[in-house]
């Protein structure tokens, strides 16, 4: 049985990549900067709609952070996002007008650029509204991290989805391109998160946070998931095989332990819930492009009415990375 | 010239090798420098040019070097054998890496050599000693052969180990060394190097460590046994392993921590950690003179690290640790209270318990309509929400999370038939859980309730079999719960004693004495009622023996009087 699962995923795989090939004949190329792609470089890579006003903090957090290069697919922006791109010395830019649900989510494209210029990188692969924190990320660079991950043959880096609010309703502070988005949306929830594991990718399924607890409340089962393995010492025969959150081969999905120990992860956090929010929400639902008919956008619109606050006075106010490690939703693991 | 000479493996980055080596080459000391064949010709040649100017550096002949091979030994012995001929002055050998980091001057090495002109310094213990060994190969690496590669033919590797442990392969150690194991970075005295590698048995002990598993831990660490005649056994180069065997790396937030450890020589460094080659390479601080190296608190940072990897924070449950069921080393973070029964038979039970034991009492947390929090709160630690779906969606986490988030306060809770019962059977294995049950108390609220005998009837008759399981479950061999359990009857003997000891056991809050006790609810013609439900066909048993007349208003009466426990 083992042996016909393995295979039938090993299929799946195949099938991804052939697919990711075929999807990429809907990019078109705007600039192309790889070439200036350096040995060892760490990647990021994103997939933007609409982000303009994002971009700027989005770019310099992980410029400083040490990414080497932003490889980044444009779908059919219209606020500028794209002629502000195309002027950054480290972004090369693909667009596309072609849907982004029909693109499984955009990660077909991702896959196609993974597959095609990470191959022997470290690659990030994230979205515009989160931002990673590992250990030690105040005094040592994503390389530092890499080079450790490497040296000790670890091949991928789960970082968690911590959902950031802001205490009050969510359009009381308008948010300004440049400014740092936790300014604003600072408060996190420290510990209402339920884990499962997948048994055939071996992924673990966390879901909870201030989605699970206001907007999911009822149906906690179709609260959104929160897992996410975003960095990945790459090869061409990888594949993500649902957004992030699962890779193929599934031995990459590993990224716990199992025997009581920790591993090293760290947590991206996700800048969703701004000012910004309610039109996104409001646009996504016209637009049905995302996951299991939107369902998680439909179930925004519906609470964003009453103007929700996220905020409870359990919620902790986001301090640095030890904090988070302390709270037990990232570890150092064994690299000290 | 120099008494101090140095052998260096080195293989790409190049860079920080040769700014190391120009350090050590400036000093005045002899630097015999092994790269590794991978690094192209070009880069290689280049790398030598960079050394035209200093000509006490040499290179010996390239070999590819492989982790875990003998080809690292090969490398080590080429280079030592050229130091020894081609400098005469020298009298130490001191073995490091292109990612090795001189800490102190080399005078100060130079001169703690001086001081200890005999000595060969290298960490050697035999296997039976060593609690560092990695992946269940300590004596096997001697007894079995390791023709194929680790990095490359994994598969090979494991059967070919697989097959020699199921025929208890022995293969015969030459005669006269005993194995010994340690850090493959030494510094050892012309005498002793030069005795084993002019040893006339030298090709017998070769074809022996050829296929030994490691051997650059092994090969100089054993036969250095035979010649030395005095051993330091400890590396001078301060090099931790994790518990896969894979190497410390230092950084720049290390600057401080290396700088206080008195170590010579670090290893190994991240090539990119700019501050801590300035610090140590350019600037050239000298530290206390004679100070020995003291490496007790990076040893004690690593070992935390490792304990984290390997042991983990009990109770957590989060992205990157997801124990098996067993494997949590503390399913849960903290000790808990669980209490069934005293909610039904004492009024405003919770709060009276909080403002006497240090604990924090809640309501029925698995409650059907929603957990009911301290102070009806309705987030709680942690943001943990009182709706019952997401409870109920998983009880376990829900209850981890709880007793993680409120570290340092002890929980308790109620809990009855009428709970979500999916949370039993963890608590039972729960070692954390201090379960007290006072059974067939459930049916107090019944007695109370205003509504047709035939429902009640009915409920009791589903209470008493779901708490009849539940004992059961605590009563089998698998629980591992401190469990107590009292019938009503029997807990109604003697109720403030028996109080008594619950809080004690939590620990009081204000000195030894129960200032108060809870209000017993009137049980008047209570007896009548088990009697009723008798009368209707059902056996109630779990409250023990009430006769029909039985009326304990007497215990009710003493608990609303201040009293002493003992």
């Amino acid at each position: 049985m083992k042996a016909i699962e393995r295979y039938r995923l090993r299929l799946q795989r195949k099938r991804f990549l052939v697919r990711s090939w075929r999807k990429s004949r809907a990019l078109e190329l705007a600039v192309d900067r790889t070439s200036g792609i350096r040995r060892g470089d760490v990647l990021c890579f994103l997939t933007l709609r609409n982000e303009q006003v994002r971009l700027p903090y989005l770019l310099s957090y992980y410029r400083d952070r040490g990414v080497g290069h932003f490889l980044i697919v444009d779908n059919n922006s219209t606020d500028g996002l794209r002629e502000y791109l195309i002027e950054q010395p480290d972004c090369s830019v693909w667009t596309t007008n072609a849907g982004y649900k029909a693109a499984r989510f955009g990660m077909d494209w991702m896959n196609f650029l993974l597959g095609r210029y990470g191959h022997g990188h470290w690659c990030l692969t994230i979205d515009a509204d989160e931002f990673l924190v590992y250990p030690f990320c105040d005094t040592r660079s994503l390389p530092a991290l890499t080079y450790w991950l490497q040296a000790s043959a670890i091949r991928s880096f789960g970082a968690m989805l911590v959902d950031m609010y802001p205490k009050g309703p969510m359009d009381a502070q308008t948010y300004r391109a440049g400014q740092d988005p936790f300014e604003i949306a600072s408060w996190f929830d420290p510990g209402n998160y339920t884990i499962n594991r997948n048994r055939l990718y071996y992924n673990l399924w966390i879901q909870g946070g201030p989605r699970a607890r206001v907007f999911f409340r009822d149906a906690p089962a179709k609260a959104p998931a929160l897992n996410k393995i975003p960095l990945v010492h790459w090869d061409r025969r990888y594949v993500y095989a649902s957004s992030t959150h699962a890779l193929l081969p599934r031995g990459l999905n590993l990224v716990y332990d199992e025997w009581g120990g920790e591993k090293a992860s760290g947590c991206l956090l996700h800048a969703k819930f701004l000012s910004t929010f309610a039109g996104k929400a409001e646009e996504e639902l016209q637009r049905r492009q995302h996951y299991a008919g939107s369902r998680e956008y439909r179930a925004y619109h519906d609470r964003l009415r009453d103007n929700p606050d996220l905020w409870t006075r359990w919620s902790e106010r986001y301090i640095n990375w030890r904090q988070l490690e302390t709270l037990g939703l990232m570890s150092k693991g064994n690299w000290a | 010239m120099s008494t101090l000479g140095f052998a260096m493996l080195v293989h790409e980055p190049l860079d920080r090798a040769a700014q190391v080596a120009q350090v050590w080459a400036e000093a005045g000391c002899p630097i015999v420098i092994h790269v590794d064949k991978v690094v192209p010709d070009p880069v290689y040649d280049a790398f030598v040019a960079g050394f035209a100017d200093l000509p006490q550096v040499r290179f010996c002949a390239r070999r590819h070097c492989e982790w875990g091979t003998w080809s690292l030994v090969a490398a080590t012995q080429a280079a030592a054998a050229q130091m020894l001929a081609e400098f005469p002055e020298v009298r130490h050998v001191y073995l490091a890496s292109g990612s090795c980091l001189p800490l102190r001057p080399t005078d100060a090495l130079r001169d703690y050599l001086d001081a200890n002109p005999k000595t060969d310094f290298i960490e050697s213990v035999t296997t039976r000693d060593v609690p560092w060994i990695i992946g269940g190969l300590d004596a096997e690496r001697f007894s079995f052969s390791f023709p194929f590669s680790w990095k490359r033919q994994r598969l090979l590797f494991d059967l070919w180990v697989g097959a020699q442990r199921k025929v208890g392969r022995h293969r015969p150690i030459p005669e006269g060394i005993t194995p010994h194991l340690g850090s493959q970075w030494w510094c050892l005295t012309r005498q002793t190097l030069s005795a084993i590698l002019e040893d006339p048995k030298r090709k017998l002990y070769e074809r022996y460590f050829r296929r030994v598993w490691i051997p650059d831990e092994s090969y100089f660490q054993t036969l250095v046994r035979l010649y030395s005649p005095r051993i330091e056994s400890r590396s001078l180069t301060l090099s931790k392993f994790d518990f896969l065997g894979k190497p410390h790396i230092f950084y720049d937030d290390h600057l401080q921590l290396l700088r206080r450890s008195d170590c010579f020589v670090a290893r190994k460094i991240w090539p990119r950690a700019e501050r801590l080659y300035a610090a140590f390479l350019d600037d050239r601080i000298s530290l206390a003179e004679a100070a020995e190296p003291n490496p007790g608190k990076i040893d004690r940072i690593f070992a935390r690290a490792v304990e984290q990897r390997t042991r983990g924070r009990s109770g957590l449950y989060m992205q990157s640790r997801f124990p098996h069921w067993d494997w949590e080393n503390g399913r849960t973070a903290a000790p808990y209270t669980v209490l069934s029964g005293f909610g039904d038979l004492f009024e405003d039970f919770p709060d009276w318990l909080s403002r006497v034991a240090e604990c924090l009492t809640h309501g029925h947390l698995y409650a059907p309509e929603r957990a009911e929090f301290a102070g009806g709160q309705e987030v709680f630690a942690g943001a943990l929400s009182d709706s019952a779906a997401l409870r109920d969606y998983h009880p376990t986490a829900f209850l981890t999370n709880l007793i993680w988030n409120t570290r340092g306060e002890r929980q308790s809770f109620l809990f009855g038939p009428k709970d979500n019962q999916d949370i039993a059977w963890f608590l039972a294995a729960d070692p954390n859980a201090h379960i007290s049950i006072i059974s067939g108390a459930w049916a107090v609220p019944l007695y109370h309730a205003n509504r047709n005998f035939s429902e009640l009837r009915e409920t009791a008759a589903a209470c008493q079999k779901i708490e009849s399981a539940c004992i059961d479950m605590l009563r089998s061999p698998q629980t591992k719960a401190r469990v107590r359990i009292w019938t009503m009857a029997e807990f109604l003997e003697q109720p403030l004693e028996r109080l008594g000891m619950l809080v004690e056991e939590i620990g009081m809050r204000n000195g030894r004495r129960l200032a108060e006790a809870p209000r017993l609810r009137p049980l008047d013609g209570f007896g009548q009622f088990l009697q009723n439900l008798k009368n209707q066909g059902m056996q109630p048993h779990l409250m023990g023996d009430f006769p029909a007349g039985f009326d304990p208003v007497e215990a009710t009466r003493n608990a609303q009087k201040p009293y002493a426990v003992r």
